[in-house]
């Protein structure tokens, strides 16, 4: 089974570009060029030195002694909350400003839900002094106000999008139109692996890193490279594609992407993409999408800016369909308890992201030799006010 | 069977005229869910040549503000592909120009693509533009199919395509192109700029096979009388839904935007 993209830019049934032909110059250029650029000898230089030096990679693989007598099992956490800006997601811009770079764009747009894309796109246009537009839904401008003020101090121009539910979804239309109006001069960062082919498996690939070093630290600590388990939250799903690129023809080992239910699966309010969705084309590719019997994609809702969407990546929807990955799904509560209990367990404040994956612990039966890793994609410093506002602590 | 007969609208019209075309875009189910046939008939008798309705979308990429609220309203309106079969079915007792249906793959997709082309054909659609259906999955999958039912599809082109593709698109068509006007979504602009202009006459020189249609940013008599120099006629869509917005009555005052439009051209 092939679980990688393939030479027409989908995986199985899934993937493709989609794309009005205003943006198929943009994307004929992205998918003849990026093989060849990011497998050049000095862009993989230069792309490691700056994970190195400027994100401070490898993250740590910490073994979560109290956890892991918690739930019975030998718990790691692969610690993406220590790259700089917080998140996992400064894997990907490192990687698409280089890109961007050697394409001879001058300009850069981003979307971005809970901001932290955001962040780590205005944070790569401040190190590279490019010039950069990033697109937010109003509501995600509203429960994520740390971050619009951070890519602010960053001299990038955060604009409001005020279509539809006002959040990732719709923010992601913006920046599309506004590529489509800029066709030449710009490159769309896009945050997760959705997007057109070649976009999917691009930021896959820079999001590989994370599994790349799980392998080598898992060999060194366990003498194994091979973990029983590998866990990852799924909005767009560019933590998971990363945490588990390397494992995907490994079948021994369990995969689990862990999606919003929001207000729970059957509730009308949630971002279950997997459970709830059909297949159907937005954003550039063909994949599972949550939307009415007429093909409107639907509103979903989760606490969490950052799994409010309605689709997963097309590489997601083909591990789904044919069971290479197991998807499971926590509620808001759920995941709210499971980010105060990692808190007062390892001494780690999760992005409420990352909180659903740590609420799937205590449904899964491990065995007590079980290794099992989960992909601490992002800290709770921009969830604050959301930990405030739910209270329970 | 009935479509055999009105198969070839597009077709027609293209053999008998050859200049000054004029395609007017509309949402369908806005401003109100039953208008389409008003609007259709409305702009019918206007004498306008052809017409374009657009399947409403919840996340319209390609269009600007204007069209994506009318789709919005649509929707909220309660309309749906199969409701927009029916009303088309419906105003082919009166109208008889070329129909195309514009819209965004996924409802067709969900809809069935094969089902819809022979729903469509047998309602009386002649052709449609699917701007984010890929060119080789067109080719590979749809074009037979769309083809047996009797449809014409439409490309799109902008001035960032190249030249090869042009061509291939053109091989690949037997109606029109849609020369869209500049880089950008839609939405009515200031006037042409040079560099759109240079793109037309570009577009003219190539002596493509089949005719071209300038969209995108055609608004009012300028506008549309520049776009017929160059190619077969144009496409207004955003400055026409604008204006249903304020319709008091809406057949006489699409009579009135029509005539403003053709100004010299007619
Ligand atoms: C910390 C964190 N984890 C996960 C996500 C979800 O994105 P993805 O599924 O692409 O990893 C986000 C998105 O903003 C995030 O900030």
């Amino acid at each position: 089974m092939n679980y990688h993209v393939d030479e027409r830019g989908y995986f199985g049934n899934f993937g493709g570009a989609y794309i009005p032909e205003m943006l198929y110059p943009n994307i004929e250029e992205l998918w003849e060029n990026y093989l060849s650029i990011i497998q050049h000898d000095s862009f993989q230089q230069e792309f490691h030195q700056l994970l190195r030096d400027y994100v401070g990679r490898p993250t740590p693989l910490y073994f979560a002694a109290r956890l892991s007598e918690q739930y019975r099992a030998k718990i790691y956490l692969k610690r993406e909350d220590l790259c700089h800006t917080g998140a996992h997601k400064i894997n990907n811009t490192i990687g698409q400003i280089l890109l961007a770079k050697r394409l001879g764009k001058q300009k850069v747009i981003a979307e971005t839900g809970a901001g932290q894309h955001g962040v780590a796109t205005a944070t790569v246009c401040a190190l590279m002094g490019m010039e950069c537009i990033v697109y937010m839904g109003q509501l995600d401008m509203e429960r994520q106000r740390p971050n619009v003020e951070r890519m602010r101090i960053l001299g990038t121009k955060v604009v409001p999008a005020t279509s539809g539910n006002m959040t990732l979804k719709d923010a992601t239309n913006e920046a599309m139109r506004h590529w489509i109006n800029h066709p030449t001069d710009t490159h769309y960062i896009i945050g997760s692996v959705v997007g057109p082919h070649p976009y999917p498996d691009m930021v896959a690939r820079f999001q590989s890193v994370i599994s790349e070093e799980m392998k080598k630290q898992l060999n060194e600590i366990e003498g194994n490279p091979y973990p029983d388990y590998v866990l990852a939250c799924v909005g767009g799903g560019s933590n998971a594609a990363g945490a588990f690129y390397h494992f995907l023809n490994d079948e021994h080992v369990n995969l689990i992407g862990i999606e919003a239910a929001g207000h729970g699966l059957t509730s009308g309010e949630s971002a279950a993409t997997t459970v709830l969705g059909k297949p159907g084309v937005l954003h550039g590719s063909k994949t599972l999408l949550m939307q009415t019997e007429d093909g409107q994609v639907e509103e979903p809702y989760s606490i969490s800016a950052g799994l409010d969407y309605p689709g997963i990546g097309p590489q997601h929807a083909h591990l789904f369909e044919t069971g290479r990955v197991q998807f499971l799904s926590a509620t808001d509560d759920e995941a709210m308890q499971a980010g105060i209990e990692l808190s007062r367990t390892e001494g780690v404040i999760p992005a409420i992201e990352t909180a659903h994956a740590i609420a799937v612990l205590s449904k899964i039966e491990f065995n007590p030799d079980d290794v099992v890793v989960v992909n601490l994609s992002g800290r709770g410093d921009k969830d604050l006010e959301t930990y405030i506002r739910w209270g329970k602590y | 069977m009935e479509h055999i007969e009105t198969m070839n609208r597009i077709e027609e019209l293209f053999s008998k005229k050859k200049q000054n075309i004029l395609s007017v875009f509309f949402t369908a189910g806005f401003p109100s869910l039953n208008d389409t046939g008003t609007i259709a008939l409305s702009l019918q008798q206007a004498g306008v040549d052809l017409i374009e309705i657009g399947i409403p979308f919840s996340d319209p990429i390609a269009d600007g503000p204007v069209i994506q609220q009318s789709s919005k309203q649509a929707i909220d309106n309660g309309m749906t592909l199969k409701l927009l079969l029916e009303q088309v079915r419906e105003l082919r007792k009166q109208v008889h120009i070329p129909i195309i249906l514009m819209g965004y793959l996924n409802p067709v997709m969900q809809y069935g693509m094969e089902k819809f082309f022979n729903d469509a054909t047998n309602a009386g659609v002649d052709g449609l533009i699917l701007p984010d259906m890929p060119f080789d999955e067109y080719e590979s999958v749809y074009r037979q199919s769309m083809e047996q039912a009797g449809l014409r599809n439409i490309f799109l082109i902008s001035p960032t395509t190249s030249e090869a593709r042009i061509r291939k698109i053109d091989e690949a068509t037997n109606a029109f192109i849609y020369a869209v006007s500049s880089s950008s979504t839609t939405g009515a602009k200031e006037g042409f700029q040079a560099e759109q202009v240079q793109y037309f006459e570009r577009l003219k020189n190539m002596n493509l096979k089949n005719p071209f249609l300038i969209g995108f940013g055609v608004s009012n008599a300028n506008t549309f009388s520049t776009a017929c120099v160059y190619g077969a006629g144009a496409i207004v869509g955003s400055a026409f839904i604008n204006m249903l917005k304020q319709a008091q009555d809406i057949p006489s005052d699409i009579q009135i935007f029509v005539s403003l439009l053709k100004g010299k051209a007619s």
